[in-house]
């Protein structure tokens, strides 16, 4: 019986990355902030759509009379890493781009820099 | 991003960097029978890419890999998907004609579970393979690009 | 100055979520599946796929997919675009 802590850990990941979003100055921790922020979701969204005792929406060597997980989520979720996986990618190419400018990715200094 | 790594690691590289590229297009290839399909595979063949990138450095692999021809590999995944949606085009858009029709991936499935038929599902089969070149093709000029960038950036700072 | 604000609303969200998930319906019991039961039934006979998911993606929405497509295609652009100057 684990009750509703599945639930528990997505709002303990995206809590996470709340902080680390509002709290840090480094780009770099921001993007891992980013990151767990988009992981929590995609668990939220799995969490959703599972079913109790069930086996994933595969016939393939499925085992006979179990029902199947929801797949509408999964395939959501499918969508959501790769677009996640594009935004993270130009978000560190910014950092670096921003790394050869002023030579530092700590926010406040970079604005300290600017004036 | 220095040079290469040691000869251990340089070994097993040139070992796996095979079974994973192997594995990769298996992926992709099983994406209706099995867990997988287009996208996870593709991730897997550009993971292989940044194994050899680590290894042996930005400058060695640059001379491999050209980066003009994975772009060119990625437009041409997503011109073939969006071409695929237009076979069905006599009832609407993405509408799955090739299936139960016999020919290339067009015999029809054993209703229930069954052990699988590679040679069934249609488009999807070839959709994921188009999706999967695209994929391979975008995540390595991803990669390939940045550590170029940051080779140049480190040079740029030691001179 | 902007630290004790801050601080407060972080902890006023992480609460009120931690209350919404305990109060939650229960795990593991979906509150509408109709859609989905449709798609398991009938994916193998309008899609002739084994793979349910691989069927939804590829077929049932497949204008999803290829809006994918076309963001992951213009992150790459974009990075190719930013990386233009460094290289020079």
């Amino acid at each position: 019986m684990i009750g509703n802590f599945p639930f528990v850990a997505v709002i303990m990941l995206i809590a996470l990355g709340m902080y680390s979003l509002m709290f840090k100055k480094n780009l770099i921790k921001i993007a891992i902030g980013l990151t767990l922020l988009e992981g929590g979701v995609n668990l939220f969204l799995i969490t959703l759509g599972y079913r109790k005792g069930g086996v994933a929406p595969i016939y393939t060597m499925a085992p006979e009379g179990v029902k199947m997980v929801l797949p509408t989520p999964q395939a959501l979720c499918l969508t959501s890493i790769v677009i996640g996986v594009a935004t993270t990618a130009l978000v560190l190419s910014i950092a670096m781009i921003l790394y050869k400018q002023y030579g530092t990715i700590e926010t406040d200094e970079i604005r300290r820099l600017r004036g | 991003m220095i040079g290469e790594m040691s000869r251990i690691v340089r070994t097993m590289t040139n070992i796996i960097f095979g079974f994973i590229v192997v594995f990769g297009f298996y992926v992709i290839a099983h994406g209706h029978l099995s867990p997988g399909g287009g996208f996870q595979g593709g991730a897997i063949v550009a993971s292989a890419f940044a194994l050899l990138l680590v290894t042996y450095g930005t400058e060695v692999i640059q001379q491999y890999i050209a980066k003009d021809l994975l772009s060119v590999i990625e437009s041409t995944g997503l011109i073939l998907f969006g071409s695929f949606g237009f076979l069905g085009i006599s009832a609407t858009y993405f509408y799955n004609i090739v299936a139960n029709s016999g020919g290339l991936f067009g015999s029809p499935t054993v209703i229930g579970v069954n052990p699988g038929d590679l040679n069934t599902s249609g488009t999807i089969a070839l959709m994921n393979i188009a999706v999967g070149l695209e994929v391979l093709a975008a995540l390595g000029v991803i990669v390939l690009t940045m550590s170029a960038a940051a080779e140049i950036i480190q040079n740029k700072e030691k001179s | 100055m902007k630290k004790p604000i801050f601080i407060l609303a972080f902890i006023f969200f992480a609460a009120f979520m931690f209350m919404a998930a305990i109060d939650m319906r229960p795990f593991g019991e979906p509150a509408r599946s109709e859609m989905d039961d449709y798609f398991i039934e009938n994916a193998q006979v309008q899609a002739s796929s084994n793979n349910v998911v691989t069927s939804i993606v590829f077929d049932y929405r497949g204008f999803d997919t290829l809006g994918e497509g076309t963001v992951l295609f213009t992150a790459v652009i974009g990075i190719v675009a930013l990386f233009r100057e460094v290289a020079k």
